[in-house]
């Protein structure tokens, strides 16, 4: 679909641009974690585990190239453009995820506190009012299911494990929950996302189902629960982020930046 | 029964073709020459996941990151095939996976010269996917007719992905010898660059004792340089197709001996390359290994203390 497509469609503007911030945002999600989670490639504690979080690190790139296909039917550019030729100012991810990875509890554990965000942001989509999306939503679920599975007992096993394995977990809480609360922002077009139809429910219902879900897990792991995360300085959501998605970016797009014009 | 009585029943068998399982009976030497080999294989995978992943954050397209995340995620896994392999026949001389990698980290067990590399450039990830997962290919199908039965079944998948392999370098070659000249060039160079590498990977010409005994058992059929004949049949006329050139002027077929005529690789450099891990990447690369195994022992021994703990 090209953008004169999307105008034919009927698209306003006001629900296209609603529609490309949420897709920013479910892009930038994606493609963040899974490139962070490939650093580990070759490097995880186990090769069992090597193989398994590799497999769950091109799942998230995968969802990533949905997105930013859903985006160039509405006349954004290509998703390699996007993925590579794009500043940070223009990235919607959530400062969390373009952090570098920290150890194996603190990898583990925000990968587990994101994706049960995401099963339940995703959740909010499975009957958004941009059919593609929907559609596509409730085939990445399937995928994300299977994250959560592994990662929770993961996240347990180490959290209960006692000695320096839970003592690195205690930390990793404590590390994540400083940016965690920026995952729950929908950005300056919340209202209108809402409105739309594109999403079932803002931050705060975001929030609660979340907790709904984590508190459980975190009384299981025998962690204490740190209470509603603060909202972090930069809002990755309004374009807002930290030097580490820049350094993420530059490393990216090293070999494309090379000859921009050449095909690789 | 006496050894040399089960010895010589032993070799019947392999005689008749039998394959052997890992619960048969089998000789020392036997077993030795195995895990020797197929410990050394498994390192090499795990090790050879280390040139491409210093190009897997870089990968200039989403397509071709998701393929090379695939790709070295491929070497992970047929690493750990080839370990269970090597623990099943290691159990009985009291090692497991830890002692197993305790090993590479230790330089008690060596791996294929070609991961103590350099890989520079996206070429190089191009040409280690095309040429040294090509040459791969050819070690591993002549083995794929082992006496050993559980090498033989782990094999057969391992080919089966390496082929996959070898079409995502050719592919990502392909693209760089239509490209721009600077692409083009940067393949060259990545081809001068592994050639040497890749004649020294099949081995040295002469056949060893140990390889002779390799043969006598029938763990291995082919000689070193069949294969590297072999290789050389199938790579040059491809590599010569794409307009570039091979760095050996004196490289050609020789009609009469039916066979491919080559400057002999440094057998003395590479070999102490692969023997003290005295390559331009060893070092950093097994210390890459070494976060792996030593860094997050941690993690594994929290996990054993948690199953335990289930287990109450």
């Amino acid at each position: 679909m090209t953008m004169e497509q999307a105008a034919q469609m009927g698209l306003e503007s006001g629900y296209r641009q609603a529609l490309t911030a949420l897709l920013y945002q479910l892009a930038d999600d994606e493609l963040c974690l899974g490139h962070r989670d490939s650093e580990w490639l070759g490097l995880a504690p186990d090769i069992e585990g090597d193989v398994a979080f590799s497999s769950i690190a091109q799942d998230e790139v995968g969802h990533a190239v949905f997105y930013l296909e859903r985006l160039h039917e509405l006349g954004e550019k290509d998703p390699d453009s996007l993925a590579f030729f794009r500043g940070a100012e223009a990235w919607r991810n959530a400062v969390l995820l373009e952090q570098p990875n920290g150890d194996w509890a603190r990898t583990i554990l925000r990968h587990f506190l994101y994706d049960l965000f995401d099963d339940v942001r995703t959740e909010a989509l499975l009957h958004s009012s941009y059919e593609p999306l929907a559609q596509g939503v409730a085939k990445i679920r399937r995928e994300e299911h299977y994250h959560l599975l592994h990662l929770k007992p993961w996240l347990i096993r180490l959290a209960r494990a006692g000695g320096d394995a839970q003592e690195r977990m205690e930390q990793a809480v404590m590390e994540v929950w400083a940016q965690l609360g920026g995952l729950f922002s929908l950005g300056a077009e919340e209202e209108e996302m809402i409105h739309h139809g594109l999403i079932a429910w803002g931050r705060e219902e975001l929030y609660r189902r979340w907790e709904d879900r984590a508190k459980p897990v975190f009384a299981e792991a025998g962690l204490k629960w740190p209470g509603p995360p603060s909202v972090p300085e930069q809002d990755g959501r309004r374009g807002r982020h930290t030097d580490h998605l820049t350094e993420l970016i530059r490393t990216m797009s090293e070999v494309a930046v090379g000859d921009p014009a050449a095909r690789w | 029964m006496n050894q040399d009585a089960r010895h010589a029943q032993f070799m019947e068998r392999i005689e008749r073709g039998e394959k052997i399982e890992a619960t048969d009976w089998m000789p020392d030497e036997y077993r030795k020459l195995l895990l020797k080999l197929i410990h050394m294989h498994g390192v090499s995978e795990i090790m050879g996941a280390f040139p491409e992943k210093e190009w897997v954050p870089k990968a200039p397209t989403l397509k071709r990151k998701l393929a090379i995340m695939a790709k070295v995620q491929d070497e992970m896994g047929h690493g750990q095939l080839l370990l269970r392999v090597a623990e099943d026949l290691a159990a009985p001389l009291g090692k497991g996976r830890e002692e197993l990698l305790d090993d590479l980290l230790a330089g008690r067990v060596k791996f294929h010269n070609v991961f103590h590399m350099e890989s520079p450039t996206w070429a190089d990830a191009g040409v280690i996917g095309w040429l040294v997962d090509g040459a791969a290919i050819i070690n591993q199908a002549a083995l794929l007719d082992t006496s050993y039965a559980p090498y033989a079944r782990v094999l057969k998948r391992i080919c089966a992905e390496e082929s996959f392999h070898m079409q995502h370098g050719e592919n990502i070659i392909l693209t760089l010898a239509r490209g721009t000249k600077g692409q083009r060039q940067m393949l060259q160079e990545a081809v001068d660059r592994w050639w040497e590498s890749l004649l020294f990977f099949f081995g040295p010409v002469e056949v060893t004792p140990a390889a002779q005994r390799m043969i006598d058992y029938r763990i291995r059929i082919k000689t070193n340089e069949e294969l590297r004949q072999q290789f050389l049949n199938k790579y040059v006329p491809r590599i010569r197709s794409l307009g570039l050139t091979i760095p050996d002027p004196h490289l050609r077929y020789d009609e009469k001996q039916k066979k491919w005529l080559y400057t002999q690789p440094d057998w003395e450099k590479f070999g102490e390359i692969v023997r003290y891990n005295r390559g331009p990447k060893s070092e950093e690369r097994i210390g890459l290994r070494r976060f792996a195994h030593e860094e997050q022992r941690w993690v594994r021994e929290a996990m054993v203390r948690a199953h335990k703990m289930q287990a109450v």
